[in-house]
């Protein structure tokens, strides 16, 4: 079972940065983790943290205004590159519960979903106001509403998204999609048996 | 009429949900640094692998490549995650290639060699570089974690169908132009967002003419250009490639399979959603400068000038990129010095690549103070390089010569960049601490590898093996 998603009133935390990469989010060193969780430390690290680990205080997540803040406001592409899912828990471990991003890599934004983590597409020009409102007001809050598909800026400025209706569905109610998937086990096993029958070379195992 | 990828993936549909299908997955390859949580958590859940022989695991990212290692990983993290792979093969009786296995390498390159992957499968793998895959006609794509605990649960996946782009490559490509050097151009060309929620087939008589090493290379580095899948259908060449290995299908099967796999390449009116032509007669040799694998140039180019760049969002990313990468706009490429030089991974470390490295190296002395390696993806790569002398042309010119692994490709083992280090790597992504913290990435094929590693610094091939 994974956390319930519907409503967030919160600090946004902006990352005025395109192409934002899932080794830049968390880099390779904490992969080697067993574990979903403890991520924390890991994220953003070398943006957060100077080459002594001292935090660099004009990067967002370090600065006081925005601490506490669960909703990142981010450029296009956001999540490109590796799939992965620790950059996913990384954020979640810090707080965040949602992205804002004018685009998102496919399988950063799959493993947002399986999470409950909640990616919201926005046109590049309502995230850059977004940013720039955040930027010049630190501390301001956005709003974000699952069940009525909105996001409220600091301005009161609405802007409305689109998602998936199953994925909504899965994040409001914080289904666990294998459970959902098994009560298609008959359905599996027919499919198994026919191509089973059209490729027999495909159902030789694997030799150790 | 379709395109490969429609006919691949309908015949895959168990069933539908609204807009997505329930993908059938012929197989799944793992490894060790995405699966751990996988398998706890169907553990948890109290569910089994549901088909453990169409799995395979082996682990290969955070295996260092000297020698000793089956005796000593120094680093408990590795060790433990290298650990619990074997226990959760093991225990869901999936078969493991471990490290002392003559077959063990890069998860993309084991696959193929055992002939694993074949045309009109589904194959996935946690890993995004899984597209390289698609190379043999196949839908082929990396997964997070959670997607990898429901294959190995129920042998499916939900999925919507992504768009089709084609990019047909024409011409004949130069002396020591490669196929990495035809991706890197794709990809500056359509940006590294470009493919986002597309597949890709590549097309076209120079992709027609590659290799199955070629063609994994080009699919490889989709991902760059944000495609989870790039395709190529399956022809002669392929084929040729499966026919004796361990996975393919046995002389009784054969025939049937090969009747089946022609009825896989596009149709002629298939519709594309995008189409991408690309002229690769004149291509050069390209490199990145910066920190995206969009970043990439002709190497007779000169590192380029933010200000020039109308779009403040993207100047803002190159002004980053650049001062990241220590470079002045107007710096030619070829006056860009390098300490290091990495020959390998999923990218390029087959045994074409190593031959066409190999071939610059010939004769030649790597530069003083630079460091070269070069980590073959496979045993079985290694053993061949080996019995072409392949091996002895390295280390006679000064290259170290490793055990397989990811290694230099990704910080997650021994090799990797100091902050501060510039390397001339073959392999997929240059972004900012991926080949350890601080270290400054160009990518480029495996020959202007060699060339960059014999002069100390960014270089022409094409001069240096003049």
């Amino acid at each position: 079972m994974r956390e319930k998603f519907t409503f967030l009133d919160t600090a946004g935390v902006p990352l005025d940065r395109r192409n934002v990469d899932t080794d830049a989010i968390i880099p390779a060193r904490y992969l080697k983790t067993i574990k979903r969780t403890g991520l924390e430390e890991g994220l953003f690290f070398a943006w957060r943290y100077d080459a002594d680990g001292r935090e660099r205080p004009d990067f967002p997540l370090n600065r006081p205004s925005y601490r506490g803040g669960r909703v990142l406001v981010a450029g296009e592409n956001f999540g490109c590159g590796s799939s992965r899912e620790h950059a996913v828990w990384a954020l979640m471990d810090f707080g965040f519960r949602a992205v804002i991003a004018p685009s998102f890599s496919d399988i950063f934004h799959n493993n947002c979903l399986k999470n409950g983590m909640l990616p919201v597409t926005l046109p590049a020009a309502d995230v850059q106001s977004l940013i720039d409102a955040l930027l010049a007001a630190p501390g301001c809050r956005v709003e974000v509403d699952l069940p009525g598909q909105t996001v409220k800026g600091p301005k009161g400025d609405v802007h409305r998204f689109s998602i998936d209706p199953f994925a909504k569905t899965c994040l409001l109610e914080g289904l666990d999609e294998i459970a959902l998937t098994m009560k298609s086990a008959p359905e599996i096993d027919r499919y198994e048996r026919e191509r089973k029958a059209a490729t027999p070379w495909l159902f030789r195992d694997i030799p150790g | 009429m379709g395109t490969m990828f429609a006919k691949i993936w309908d015949r895959h549909v168990v069933t539908r949900r609204g807009g997505d299908v329930l993908l059938y997955i012929d197989r799944q390859l793992v490894h060790e640094v995405t699966s751990p949580q996988a398998f706890e958590g169907l553990r948890l859940a109290g569910r089994p692998v549901r088909r453990p022989g169409a799995i395979l695991a082996v682990p290969d990212h955070n295996v260092p490549t000297t020698p000793d290692r089956a005796e000593r990983i120094d680093d408990r993290e590795s060790r433990e995650q290298i650990e619990a792979l074997r226990k959760n093969a093991l225990g869901a009786g999936v078969t493991l290639i471990d490290i002392t296995d003559p077959r063990q390498g890069i998860v993309h390159i084991i696959g193929p060699e055992a002939g694993l992957v074949l045309p009109g499968i589904t194959i996935v793998c946690g890993d995004s570089h899984t597209g390289t895959l698609g190379a043999f006609g196949a839908i082929a794509f990396g997964i997070g974690t959670s997607e990898v605990e429901h294959v190995l649960a129920a042998q499916s996946l939900w999925q919507k169908m992504p768009r089709q782009m084609r990019v047909t490559v024409t011409g004949a490509l130069r002396p020591l132009v490669t196929p990495k050097d035809v991706i890197l151009s794709v990809i500056a060309r359509i940006g590294a967002s470009g493919g986002t929620g597309y597949a890709i087939e590549f097309a076209g008589e120079t992709v027609r003419r590659m290799s199955m090493e070629g063609r994994m290379t080009m699919c490889n580095m989709t991902i760059e250009a944000g495609a989870r899948f790039g395709l190529i259908s399956p022809d002669e060449i392929t084929y040729a490639y499966l026919k004796g290995r361990p996975l393919a299908p046995p002389p009784g099967m054969w025939e049937a399979a090969v009747a089946d796999w022609k009825t896989l390449p596009s149709d002629p009116d298939a519709k594309w959603d995008r189409e991408v032509a690309l002229d690769a007669s004149a291509l050069e040799p390209h490199v990145t400068w910066g920190t995206s694998p969009q970043d990439a140039l002709p190497v007779g180019g000169a590192v380029p000038d933010p200000a020039a760049q109308a779009d403040p969002g993207e100047k803002d990313r190159m002004r980053r990129a650049l001062e990241y990468m220590g470079l002045v706009p107007g710096t030619r490429l070829t006056d860009i010095p390098v300490d290091k030089v990495f020959i390998g991974s999923c990218t390029n470390a087959r045994i074409e690549d190593l031959r066409a490295a190999a071939a610059v190296a010939k004769g030649r002395k790597v530069a003083p103070g630079v460091t070269a390696l070069v980590v073959p993806g496979s045993g079985l790569v290694k053993k061949q390089a080996e019995e072409e002398g392949l091996d002895r042309v390295f280390l006679d010119a000064g290259f170290q010569w490793r055990l397989p692994g990811c290694s230099m490709c990704l910080g997650m083992n021994p090799d990797k960049l100091k902050a501060g280090e510039r390397c001339a790597s073959t392999s997929n992504r240059n972004f900012e601490g991926r080949q350890g913290p601080g270290g400054r990435t160009h990518l480029m094929s495996p020959p202007m590898a060699a060339a960059a590693a014999v002069t100390g610094r960014i270089a022409d091939v094409r001069e240096v093996a003049r």
